[in-house]
């Protein structure tokens, strides 16, 4: 009998099990430093996404970055990355030894310096698929790329020549359609959309002061999972692509319900936080919990 | 506390990979403070400085929903036992989640992940010419110097504690420094020096003490900030042992940031908490205390 945690196919690749990371929820290289090699032996997802790279090094948001929230995260981090040389140069060859498909984030401002960004990742040979962070700004219109379906399209329009390997846009959760945004990016030719990123938030206390140093952020975390769900069954009505579905995922059965709503992966973020092993337990949750016919979609 | 071993060219002990369950065993009031004990099954004994993110295994997320998040805590003591590594914590309850932690009963559920971060370097990394160690602690903050100041006696490496307490509801811990000299200054003059515990850093060193000696300082921000001004202006090797409002506890979520002198931020989690005070632009960490 099939299981729900079997193996899976997302645009192509082979996956061992339909569990990944969110991006930015786990850094593989930091999880070493504190783990070590327990973390590659009993790695827990099927693909690793890295956290978003940028075309140069960011030091990332001023603290306090982090507000917990009822059942929920609230984070303002700000990309902090070694920017593009930097992450081919040191970071590549580590996550290449991870022994699972590697999906990198990437985001730029503007679709000029977007395009460099995603031929030099993409020329690597340890990279399987990009998946594009399009929460940025054009820098003509002052449009967030992500929050319009003409600016999704346009921006696909300039990367998909670059590059054969699967190109997996990654969906905002603050629009009041995200359909929309999927079925511009898969016209374009997007293989695979992920969603749901975190959902703007602003802690601000009773006195009026914003307790973030950026002062917004997004929410994460169990607090957003039925807006997820909600999110993930309406992209995936809409489009013929795979969608990766995420948001507050902390049991097999909330991965089973985001299966069930269309995902073809389901990652798991925030969680990891609580504990670093999540993964591994809601995948074999998972694998306990009986597949309902026709409730689950093939890539 | 026994030799542990080492993972890591700066001395850290490695976790093992996932959260674990442990039992507390222990949970004594300490003036304002708990003092809870847990013993930790298949766990290693952490190195002096390096610190656990804990969570009560049950009702963790109560009213409202919190605490969500796991809460880190520097270990104060670590004892071998036979049924594992007897850990224990000092903590004060400030929030749904130090409040939780604080009225767990023997018996009860710790989840923990740990040990984690980069412990306290020994003095002649430092200074090669140190003739012992200083430790400057405050508050809830003498945690971690409890278990390095075992730690150094058993190298036989002689250390003097100055212990800084705003009052004397909030003069707890004094039991984890038994048979250890200890100078103590209070804001209220309820004992020892009336005034802060840097006043009494000051004094001692002062004249030609400055040369050989190593400072190691854990406590509230504006005390480490003091201590960090101090020692730079003396030229005093220091660490701080230092907070910051942390998700993970491992390197995933990149909110413990803290700004280096040379630009950026270091992630506390895995680049500390034990920082050497010449390498951040301050101590006085955004957010931290929120628990």
């Amino acid at each position: 009998m099939s299981t729900l945690a079997g193996p899976t196919t997302l645009c192509g690749i082979e996956l061992a099990h339909p569990i990944i990371n969110a991006s930015g929820t786990f850094d593989a290289i930091a999880a070493r430093r504190a783990f070590g090699d327990g973390v590659l032996e009993r790695f827990p997802f099927s693909a690793y996404v890295s956290k978003t790279i940028t075309p140069e090094p960011r030091a990332g948001n001023p603290p306090p970055r982090l507000w917990e929230e009822a059942a929920g995260l609230v984070n303002s981090i700000g990309l902090p990355n070694k920017g593009l040389a930097g992450f081919l140069e040191s970071d590549l060859p580590v996550l290449a030894a991870l022994g699972v498909p590697l999906i990198v984030s990437v985001m730029a401002t503007g679709a000029e310096r977007f395009a460099p960004l995603v031929e030099e990742v993409a020329a690597r040979s340890e990279v399987a698929a990009l998946e594009l962070n399009v929460s940025c700004p054009n820098v003509h219109s002052g449009l967030i790329v992500g929050e319009e379906p003409e600016e999704t399209a346009a921006l696909m329009r300039r990367l998909r020549p670059l590059t054969a390997k699967p190109l997996i846009v990654k969906l905002t959760p603050n629009v009041a359609d995200p359909a929309q945004i999927a079925l511009a990016a898969e016209r374009e030719g997007a293989d695979a959309v992920s969603l749901i990123n975190t959902i703007k938030a602003a802690p601000i206390l009773a006195d009026g002061s914003h307790w973030l140093g950026a002062g917004a952020g997004g929410l994460s975390g169990p607090a957003v999972r039925t807006i997820a769900l909600r999110q993930v069954s309406e992209v995936a009505a809409a489009v013929q692509i795979p969608v990766v579905g995420m948001g507050g995922v902390e049991r097999g059965a909330d991965a089973a319900a985001l299966l069930a709503a269309g995902a073809t992966v389901v990652a798991v973020g925030t969680a990891s936080f609580r504990d670093p092993l999540a993964a591994a337990r809601v995948r074999s949750e998972l694998g306990r919990l009986v597949p309902v016919a026709g409730g689950r979609e093939q890539a | 506390m026994p030799a542990a071993a080492s993972g890591d060219p700066d001395g850290r002990v490695l976790a093992p990979f996932g959260r674990r369950r442990g039992e507390v065993v222990a949970n004594e009031p300490s003036g304002r403070y708990r003092i809870i004990s847990a013993v930790d099954a298949s766990g290693p004994m952490p190195a002096a400085g390096q610190f656990y993110m804990l969570a009560a295994a049950e009702r963790w997320g109560g009213d409202g929903g919190r605490p969500f998040l796991p809460r880190a805590f520097s270990v104060a003591a670590a004892e071998r036992s036979d049924d594992g590594a007897r850990l224990s914590f000092l903590l004060e309850d400030v929030g749904p989640g130090t409040g939780r932690l604080a009225e767990l009963g023997a018996g009860e559920g710790l989840m923990l992940t740990g040990p984690l971060g980069r412990p306290f370097s020994p003095p002649r990394d430092l200074n090669p010419a140190a003739a012992g160690a200083i430790l400057v602690g405050g508050g809830v903050g003498l945690a971690p110097l409890a278990i390095w100041r075992r730690a150094l006696a058993a190298r036989g490496v002689p250390e003097r504690t100055l212990l800084g307490f705003r009052d004397r509801e909030h003069a707890g811990g004094h039991e984890l420094f038994r048979c250890s000299e200890v100078r103590v200054a209070s804001e209220d003059g309820h004992a020892g020096h009336r005034g802060y515990v840097t006043d009494l850093l000051e004094r001692m060193l002062g004249g030609d003490s400055a040369a050989t000696a190593v400072v190691y300082a854990c406590g509230p921000p504006a005390m480490l900030e003091a201590v960090r001004l101090l020692c730079a202006e003396l030229e005093v090797a220091a660490e701080l042992a230092m907070e910051a409002p942390m998700a993970c506890g491992f390197g995933a979520c990149f909110g413990c940031a803290v700004p280096l002198a040379a630009g950026g931020y270091m992630r506390l989690c895995v680049d500390g908490p034990v920082v050497n005070a010449a390498d951040v632009e301050t101590a006085l960490v955004a957010g931290a205390g929120r628990r």
